[in-house]
């Protein structure tokens, strides 16, 4: 029996950037951070080689839970091909050995700035979501340390206020992104600046999904299968974008949320800002055979 | 065999309001110096002194922003219980948003200034669980109309309104849950005398057709004389002088009240 028997090969243990403690200290306040859905855990955000509000936060989070063996896929307003997406996904790669991909079946982690993939996430992935604010109530209370209290109190009037007051001037609520929404019936989170076509997709998904902000230097959680409900008056119901009858006019992909892109005309045209999703449908109907997921919404319709 | 014959009970003379011996200091200064009040169900107990004699401490106290060092407050309420000045936090932010309201001398400290009157009604409304905007909308009407503000105004901010009206948005937001108590700390303070007349007289009619318990703090003996039942009066953080409000301005006994009253007329 030779000494190389009995241990294991070499493999490398040390990747992700970050060295273990601090890759330590974020497990720990994930694992928090899901314990309580919806509760901002602080932490030690480290320097990352990007500037605070670049994806700091999301950054530190994957290079926390990547391996060599899991799959990357970066994106960024919905698009693979942005410059912040293709630097944090070569990014990951380089320092972690990870390999990368495009396509959200495929992924074990996806890192988003923005945006939740059209396709449904299954309860083997987790969604990264990088967060410039995470605090709800700082637009009612500047002061953080009323803040804190009130979340403690679960305090939230202002919130709702907020909503009454967009209501009374605008007709309906204005809120586009970060719609604040409900957690486990508990803490109010702002779901990073996901538009509100996307909160819904959060709301008892079988995924993880970890939003992180490296600038604030805090992170929140929603578990799988967590309600996550949008704050709504009971008599003004909630609507997200009307996007379910445009058309994309690359792709031809319809029923899903869209950019919108103005011409010269003074018209407006329409392209799908899942970008993969839009390839996928461009491949499918150059006649390759391709593998779409079930999609969260269907026919512009969320399905039940 | 006995026969026992129940007088109908005419007063309820079971005091709402039960506060004892409170005592507070900021650093060296005895702010208050063992208050104790009561106040019965409907009546306006009127509190006057000079600046510094501890009145608007006893008030905060009462609305339970401050916590003294000594003493106990009791409101006689279904579910509310024992000393609260005990309570935590949490709950005590709970029983001040339903059951307690508070006109502040300064608007900016009730007041949400850049935010609608109707929704600064609101928000009282919204702490309270409401949850239906058009239900929000209309008692927020409701209670702006009871405090007699106009209606057309009622989407404008405060900031764009005068200090009168200012005043009456407050009233309306701490009118608005119906509260058992209502706490006025200088209410009519900076306002012209026409306009304080018009607050005066809001207060009155609210008082007479809704039989709100409430606690008014004012160095102006003209308003107290104007609402309270019974007058308390405040020096160094102590009460000089209690009594019926007629008592106390016809007949002042102790030599500060004397001279608080004639100094006044």
């Amino acid at each position: 029996m030779s000494l190389k028997s009995l241990t294991r090969d070499w493999e490398p243990m040390s990747y992700g950037f970050l060295d273990a403690s601090a890759k330590r200290e974020i497990r720990r306040k994930m694992l928090k951070a899901i314990a309580v859905p919806g509760c901002q855990m602080p932490y030690a955000s480290r320097e990352v080689p990007m500037a605070r509000g670049w994806g700091t936060g999301g950054l530190q989070i994957s290079c926390t839970l990547l391996n060599p063996k899991t799959k990357v896929k970066v994106i960024d307003q919905g698009a693979d091909d942005s410059v912040n997406a293709a630097s944090i996904r070569r990014f990951l790669a380089r320092v972690s050995g990870a390999p990368t991909t495009l396509d959200t079946l495929e992924a074990d982690l996806i890192q988003s700035r923005h945006r939740i993939p059209e396709e449904k996430l299954r309860d083997n992935q987790v969604l990264v979501l990088q967060v410039p604010n995470p605090e709800p109530l700082r637009p009612v209370q500047p002061n953080m340390s009323i803040a804190r209290q009130m979340h403690a109190d679960a305090d939230y009037g202002r919130m709702w206020l907020q909503l009454y007051e967009q209501i009374l001037r605008a007709g309906r609520v204005m809120q586009g992104a970060s719609y604040p929404s409900l957690v486990n019936g508990r803490f109010v989170m702002t779901p990073s600046p996901i538009p509100r076509w996307d909160v819904p997709k959060l709301h008892m998904a079988k995924h993880l999904t970890i939003l992180s902000a490296g600038r604030e230097k805090r992170l929140h959680a929603v578990p799988p299968f967590t309600r996550v409900e949008p704050l709504v008056f009971d008599d003004v119901p909630y609507r997200v974008e009307e996007h379910g009858a445009l058309t994309c006019t690359r792709s031809g992909a319809r029923g899903f949320f869209m950019n919108e892109i103005p011409q010269d005309d003074g018209s407006s045209a329409f392209e799908i800002s899942d970008s993969e999703y839009g390839v996928k449908t461009l491949r499918q109907r150059d006649g390759e055979a391709v593998t779409f997921g079930d999609t969260w919404y269907k026919h512009g319709e969320m399905a039940q | 065999m006995t026969l026992t014959l129940d007088a109908p009970q005419l007063v309820d003379t079971r005091p709402l309001l039960l506060a004892r011996h409170v005592s507070k200091t900021y650093g060296n200064v005895q702010a208050l110096n063992d208050v104790s009040a009561t106040v019965y169900p409907g009546e306006v107990l009127g509190i006057v002194g000079e600046s510094g004699s501890g009145k608007s401490t006893f008030l905060r106290c009462l609305n339970l922003e401050e916590t003294p060092d000594s003493g106990s407050y009791t409101l006689d309420l279904p579910d509310v219980g024992g000393n609260l000045f005990d309570l935590d936090r949490y709950a005590r932010r709970m029983l001040c948003a339903t059951r307690i309201g508070i006109v502040y001398q300064n608007p900016h400290l009730g007041l949400l200034m850049k935010h609608s009157s109707s929704g600064n009604v609101a928000e009282r409304l919204l702490v309270a669980g409401e949850r239906r905007f058009h239900t929000l909308r209309d008692k927020a009407r409701d209670a702006l109309d009871a405090s007699e503000f106009p209606l057309d105004r009622m989407d404008a901010p405060p900031i764009e309104l005068s200090g009168g009206m200012q005043q009456r948005v407050q009233l309306a937001k701490a009118i608005a849950l119906e509260p058992a108590l209502l706490l006025l700390d200088e209410p009519t303070t900076g306002l012209d005398v026409s306009v304080q007349a018009l607050v005066l007289d809001t207060l009155k009619r609210l008082q007479q057709e809704r039989r709100i318990t409430m606690v008014i703090v004012s160095h102006d003996l003209g308003v107290i004389r104007t609402l309270a039942d019974r007058v308390m009066v405040m020096r160094g953080g102590r009460v000089v002088e209690e009594g019926l409000a007629d008592q106390i301005f016809q007949d002042p006994q102790a030599a500060y009240t004397q001279q608080l009253v004639h100094a006044k007329l």
